[in-house]
């Protein structure tokens, strides 16, 4: 590791409110699909553009300028943005267009707003920032690639200093419906806080966008050091725990340094069996927290993780419908976030520390 | 000037060829590869395309694909490239999967999306391209194949895709967080993206004319290419085509699809790319430009070199009228193409070409020429204002 990376600013928009977590009393949905709670988007986007913005598109915009203005900045030097799935509403709006009207009489808006750069470059354009800008999208691993860039920006280019980095997923109506039909999404409908209550194949979704501006400097008191990040691809249910030592070592600590760990549990059956194995063996006297119970699982949830680690550091307290297991943290100060990809063996790893 | 990142293979297909030789053979022969799509189910069977006349049960059958598997085209299509590069770079089985992979998409499978999209619901038979549909599976099935088990990851920056995994693999190089990488980029034919362009009114109902007065178009294309990147402690005797010792991202941060007049993120990014490379513009012999010989693009670009080059403007040429625009592929085609100029002293002409446009009368190179070269510059611009240029040197 090079010198050491802050953040300075974050927002986050998602299917929860810091306020609903904070108070212990969730959002409920009872749909196995389900969207982010509506922000005032007009207070930081024209509502003329506002009109033509996906989803996609106002919760990375919004959460994007939020988190820079929480870390007092007007300008990044770079944007790097992430997304796994990219603008789903756009590209399927011009799918079924092209499909339903057999390639004739289309219109190009969804179009030009169907690539997987359009919430990047929207931020740029509305910011007017012509720096470094490029698009991550690799799977439940998106965010992770768009920090690991990030962090070499900074170590690497005396001309940047800060750099806006950020994570983006929305729902959309058929492709997102798709997700019943291979599993990912569990076949019967349950009520979201009831995800770790049965055993069954799949899981929950939702969609939101996180973002952080993140540079060398400490700004306040309400930063939170950006450790590292790793993800790292293993088979093997039992090298996971070595893996995750290696990470820590490197990082010159160990896991009982580790205040508490958020896992990316998402009540799917098949993923438990890694979850439960660390649970039970690496993790075992460590406070373990889940999250997926209030937003579900997407590609770039991890985003969600870290976000709600900032403002546990900030706020100072760990809501007790996170806490999977009896062990108290209090005061916590480092975190470890462990995440497994939905391929069952490309695993993340990010740690967190209060400063 | 930096040493740069060494380039130990390289791999290509396109609708020249596949390999290296046979879309080189169609370089230096002035022979395009643009057609009407015979393969790409549509119905727009007057617009010009860079089409792969091979279909994919005809690939799938040479790679020797079990059934059932989910590779779309744009996998199928990145597959032979890193064949071909692997191979000439002489990688094993071992070296393969501790090596990382960064690959470049806009559009992954949604060719497979848009054939099945109806269908899911009623019939479990093609559920497994439900999530082929997105980019990071393509690499994901790509780096499978390989067995590639390092650093992987995508880049989706549109028509800069190929270009930014490119500069992405050569910093990961240079900082030591990798020692070999592949990188590149793919994209196939859509139906998704020919009508998306068709509804913008830049594709062109002839064959493409970049820089040209009366350019009315771009065509697309489909095909995939790929470079093998190594850190200098590994490589021995190997052979080494090129370098990599220029690279500069930049946002227009002008419009969502068009560029600026100023071609302000054109100019940004090779403006960087030339400091990081630390060379005078003089020392820049050749220019693969981006090219798209849409009137917006061209133009912008045109502008955008006048800025960084003043009057002493290099040799400059698009190869899309070879090709075709290969969007999340183009800036990985151009950098092969890039290379096989320095290799071989050659820069390829830009087809079609007969009258300089008025505002810059800026002249392309129209006929193959040959001429030492020591640095060619590549440039690569896409949607959402993502401007990219590389720069390639000569080894040593």
């Amino acid at each position: 590791m090079g010198k050491a990376v802050y953040i300075n600013g974050v927002s986050g928009i998602s299917a929860q409110t810091e306020d609903a977590i904070f108070s212990n009393k969730p959002l409920e949905y009872s749909s196995n699909i389900f969207h982010a709670v509506p922000v005032d988007y007009k207070d930081l986007i024209p509502a003329m553009a506002l009109r033509r913005m996906s989803k996609a598109i106002k919760m990375g915009l919004f959460a994007a300028k939020n988190a820079l203005a929480y870390a007092n900045k007007t300008m990044p030097d770079a944007i790097i943005t992430a997304t796994g799935e990219g603008c789903k509403q756009d590209t399927e709006k011009f799918l079924e267009a092209v499909l339903d009207q057999e390639e004739d009489l289309l219109t190009p808006t969804s179009f030009i707003q169907s690539t997987h750069n359009t919430v990047g470059g929207q931020i740029a354009l509305n910011l007017k920032c012509t720096g470094y800008n490029v698009t991550y999208t690799q799977e439940d691993i998106s965010l992770e690639s768009a920090f690991l860039d990030a962090i070499l920006l900074l170590e690497e280019d005396p001309e940047i200093k800060n750099v806006l980095v950020g994570g983006v997923d929305e729902v959309s109506t058929k492709i997102t419906s798709f997700s019943y039909l291979n599993n990912f999404l569990k076949q019967k409908e349950i009520r979201n806080l009831d995800l770790f209550d049965q055993a069954s194949i799949g899981t929950i979704t939702s969609e939101g966008a996180f973002f952080f501006s993140i540079s060398a400097e400490k700004n306040d008191s309400n930063d939170v050091e950006l450790v590292e990040v790793c993800k790292f691809k293993e088979k093997e249910i039992s090298n996971i725990s070595v893996q995750i030592q290696q990470f820590l070592k490197k990082n010159n600590c160990s896991i009982e340094e580790v205040d508490q760990v958020l896992l990316g549990k998402n009540g799917d059956q098949i993923q438990d069996r890694t979850y439960e194995h660390l649970e039970n063996g690496l993790f075992m006297n460590s406070a373990t927290l889940v999250y997926k119970h209030l937003v579900g699982d997407f590609n770039t949830v991890t985003g969600f993780a870290m976000w709600l680690t900032c403002k546990i550091f900030k706020n100072n307290v760990v809501p007790d419908i996170l806490k999977l297991n009896s062990v108290s943290s209090k005061d916590p100060k480092l975190a470890l976030l462990y995440n497994l990809s939905q391929d069952n063996c490309t695993h993340s790893v990010i740690l967190l520390r209060k400063v | 000037m930096n040493k740069g990142v060494a380039i130990t293979g390289m791999g290509i297909t396109s609708a020249l060829g596949f390999g290296i030789e046979s879309n080189y053979k169609a370089l230096l022969s002035n022979k395009h590869g643009i057609s009407f799509p015979e393969l790409l189910d549509t119905k727009h069977k007057n617009l010009p395309v860079g089409e792969i006349k091979r279909s994919n049960l005809d690939l799938e059958e040479e790679l020797q694909l079990s059934f059932g598997h989910s590779y779309t085209r744009a996998a199928l299509l990145a597959i032979f490239s890193i064949k071909e590069a692997v191979t000439n770079s002489r990688l094993d089985k071992e070296q393969l999967y501790n090596m990382g992979l960064i690959s470049g998409s806009s559009v992954g499978g949604i060719d497979a999306t848009e054939e099945y999209y109806n269908n899911y619901e009623s019939s479990e038979e093609n559920r497994r391209f439900i999530r082929a549909q997105h980019p990071g599976f393509t690499t994901s099935q790509i780096s499978g194949y390989f067995n590639i088990n390092g650093y992987s990851s995508t880049i989706s920056t549109a028509c800069s895709s190929g270009a930014n995994a490119i500069m992405m693999g050569a910093r990961l190089i240079k900082s030591g967080k990798l020692d070999r990488v592949i990188v590149g980029g793919t994209d196939c034919l859509t139906k998704f993206t020919l009508n998306g362009f068709n509804t913008l009114k830049i594709l062109s109902e002839e064959l493409c004319k970049p820089f040209d007065e009366y350019r009315n178009g771009l065509n697309l294309g489909e095909g995939s290419a790929y470079l093998v990147l190594e850190a200098d402690h590994l490589l021995n005797e190997k052979k080494v085509l090129g370098r990599i010792i220029g690279y500069g991202n930049a946002n227009d941060a002008f419009h969502q699809t068009a560029s600026s007049e100023t071609g302000e993120g054109a100019f940004l990014a090779m403006k960087k790319a030339i400091q990081v490379s630390g060379l005078k513009t003089s020392e820049i012999d050749y220019i693969n430009a981006h090219g798209t010989a849409t009137k917006n693009n061209d133009l912008s670009e045109s502008i955008a070199i006048e800025r960084i080059f003043g009057s002493e403007i290099p040799t400059f040429s698009s190869t899309k009228a070879f090709t075709g625009h290969t969007l999340a592929a183009a800036g990985a085609l151009e950098a092969v193409f890039s290379i096989l100029s320095l290799q071989n002293d050659k820069q390829f002409a830009n087809l079609n070409f007969t009258e300089a446009m008025l505002e810059t009368n800026l002249k392309p190179v129209t006929n193959l020429r040959s001429v030492s070269m020591q640095h060619v510059l590549s440039n690569s611009f896409g949607f959402g204002g993502n401007c990219t240029s590389l720069i390639f040197s000569k080894n040593g």
